[in-house]
């Protein structure tokens, strides 16, 4: 058994687990206390009604497909950053972590400039018959904005650990760069895109101020889980949105244990290699 | 890291063609996507020239909301800061039962919506709430009010400082704390003049971070802050009700304030970074393995 010998346990122990009573967990047990007392019937008629399963189908959906466009892009960006050396490298490194600094809401008005049918994209975009802002495609490149840090970032330390013998082998087998790619390479990262992409996933699924501005939040159509939440507590309907809250709490807390589980096994891939 | 060599055989995708492309595409797809958002709102900000500008910032109501802002960062991130070094010192200084869930539960806020954040907060002080009765009775204002907004921004932000110190302090170890203090150092003195040295950059790394998000906060602050313009309103908030008013002038006037924090933010990142803090820290599942390696450096940094 170690020995106890620095100071300061009761102290730091005893302020850590107050302040984390206090502003972590009294606050999400009040909403899980408030969720519970609706009863299964009541919740269950909040929770599956017509407006909030639409509400979870585009969330859900438009999280996807902007996870699918950060897997691409946001792959190919760390690809380009570890391996390659070119002008303005650290500068396209320093600004990846752009969406982690702008507040979300910057972000939104600043997206839906950009893409509006007058904007500076949209208007070239409305003549070719694209409509970004106000539809589905425009929640879906708000969450991509914001969730584009989680991947490159995931990535990027495992890409650049990765060792030069294992393709240096394969290619002195004969392999061609593409085989290498799918077969030595990708194999490897997996974990890391794993993990990277249920980060993206969930901050998406969560996302909110980026999102509300160029939505358009029609009900049925381009509304999202979390703003029909905020809807209802500005109807005073609280029994419903602690309702439709508790859902994207129990999402956030699945997601939680599914990457913390994606994390584990990364990290018993790294250490067995 | 390895000593280059004067000729490195070609790499997987270092084949020229390929490499141009990518870069080229690449590049392409960040301007538009990454760095015109950012471009747009300088550009939207002075599109009626800096008399409008400068009136948009100077209005009463942008001058109490940065006013706000500011005042919620002043308490938020100090106490933040404070929670994240008793957290860290707790967590890697000492075993105890429930270390590892603890870690999980400091965690949590990152994964959580902001929205139920706010919606969790007026569950807990709203008259709807466990204790709003009491406090109305008591006469005491925590929602729609200043403490609503700093305790909301509390819980986004409180895993900001512990997640940059608990990775670095674990691979720092214990050693040097435990010579000190067997040399006869109290705690605050082991603190202050041998563990905040090793960590300081860390530290200001995590204060930068939280602070910017305390800040941009929108989404929780939204719930719990009633919007009231001139009194609860924060800058994002703000930007919100001129977005909305159709002064979208005003909007992205106020929003090139956060958007200049935003890059003084990353400027302030890298610098950081370059100096140890964030990276190496920010991969705690992934960079565990490289533990064993960082402490002969740090040990060697020490004597330098």
């Amino acid at each position: 058994m170690q020995r106890r010998v620095l100071p300061g346990l009761h102290l730091t122990l005893g302020l850590t687990l107050l302040y984390v009573s206090i502003i972590v967990v009294l606050p999400l047990g009040a909403l899980v206390y408030k969720a519970a007392s609706l009863g299964f019937t009541d919740y269950w008629r909040i929770v599956s009604s017509g407006r909030a399963v639409a509400s979870y189908r585009v969330t859900v959906l438009c999280a996807l497909a902007a996870t699918a466009f950060n897997l691409v892009f946001g792959f190919a960006l760390a690809w380009v950053l570890v391996r390659y050396r070119f002008p303005g490298r650290r500068f396209v490194d320093a600004l990846v972590d752009l969406p982690f600094a702008l507040p979300t809401a910057v972000a939104g008005i600043a997206l839906t400039a950009l893409f509006a049918p007058n904007g500076w994209f949209g208007a070239y975009l409305a003549k070719v018959g694209i409509q970004v802002a106000y539809t589905p495609l425009g929640i879906m490149i708000a969450m991509a904005f914001t969730s584009l840090p989680f991947i490159v970032r995931t990535i990027q330390p495992v890409l650049e650990d990765l060792d030069p013998a294992l393709e240096e082998a394969a290619q002195s087998l004969g392999g061609s760069d593409s085989a290498i790619f799918r077969k030595v390479i990708l194999p490897l990262l997996t974990p890391a895109l794993l993990a990277g992409i249920s980060l993206a996933f969930a901050r998406s699924l969560g996302e909110f101020g980026a999102i509300i501005f160029i939505a358009g939040n029609q009900p049925f159509q381009t509304e999202i889980t979390a703003l029909l939440t905020f809807i209802r507590l500005e109807e005073y309907d609280y029994q419903a949105a602690a309702a439709i809250a508790s859902v994207l709490l129990i999402t956030a807390f699945a997601m939680l244990a599914v990457t913390n589980l994606l994390q584990a096994r990364a990290l018993r891939h790294t250490q067995r290699a | 890291m390895s000593a280059s060599t004067a000729k490195k055989p070609p790499r997987v995708g270092d084949n020229p063609a390929f490499r141009r492309a990518l870069i080229a595409i690449v590049l392409v797809v960040t301007a538009f996507f990454v760095v015109a958002p950012l471009v747009v709102i300088g550009v939207e900000a002075f599109s009626q020239g800096w008399a409008v500008y400068a009136a948009a910032i100077a209005y009463p109501d942008t001058l109490h909301a940065i006013l706000l802002t500011l005042v919620t960062a002043l308490i938020a991130v100090p106490v933040n800061t404070a929670f994240g070094v008793a957290a860290a010192w707790a967590i890697t200084k000492f075993d105890f039962w429930g270390r590892r869930f603890l870690l999980i539960v400091i965690e949590i806020p990152f994964s959580i919506s902001p929205i139920v954040a706010g919606v969790a907060y007026l569950f807990v002080y709203g008259l709807q709430g466990l204790f709003g009765h009491a406090l109305q009775a008591a006469d005491i204002k925590i929602l729609f009010a200043l403490p609503g907004i700093v305790l909301a921004s509390m819980f986004v932000t409180a895993p900001f400082v512990a997640r940059e110190l608990i990775p670095l302090m674990q691979a720092q170890g214990r050693d040097l704390e435990e010579a000190a203090t067997s040399l006869g150092a109290s705690g605050w003195r082991t603190f202050f003049s041998v563990t905040l040295p090793n960590i300081r950059w860390a530290l200001l790394y995590g204060v930068v971070l939280c602070n910017a998000r305390v800040m941009g906060e929108f989404g929780a602050v939204s719930v719990v802050s009633g919007n009231i313009r001139g009194q609860t309103n924060t800058m994002p908030l703000h930007i919100e009700l001129l977005y909305h008013d159709y002064q979208s002038a005003g909007a992205f006037a106020v929003a090139s304030i956060l958007a200049v924090l935003a890059v003084v933010t990353l400027v302030a990142k890298v610098l950081l970074e370059r100096r140890g803090a964030g990276r190496g820290a920010r991969r705690p599942a992934l960079a565990a393995p490289k533990a064993a390696a960082v402490i002969p450096q740090l040990a060697s940094e020490k004597t330098t």
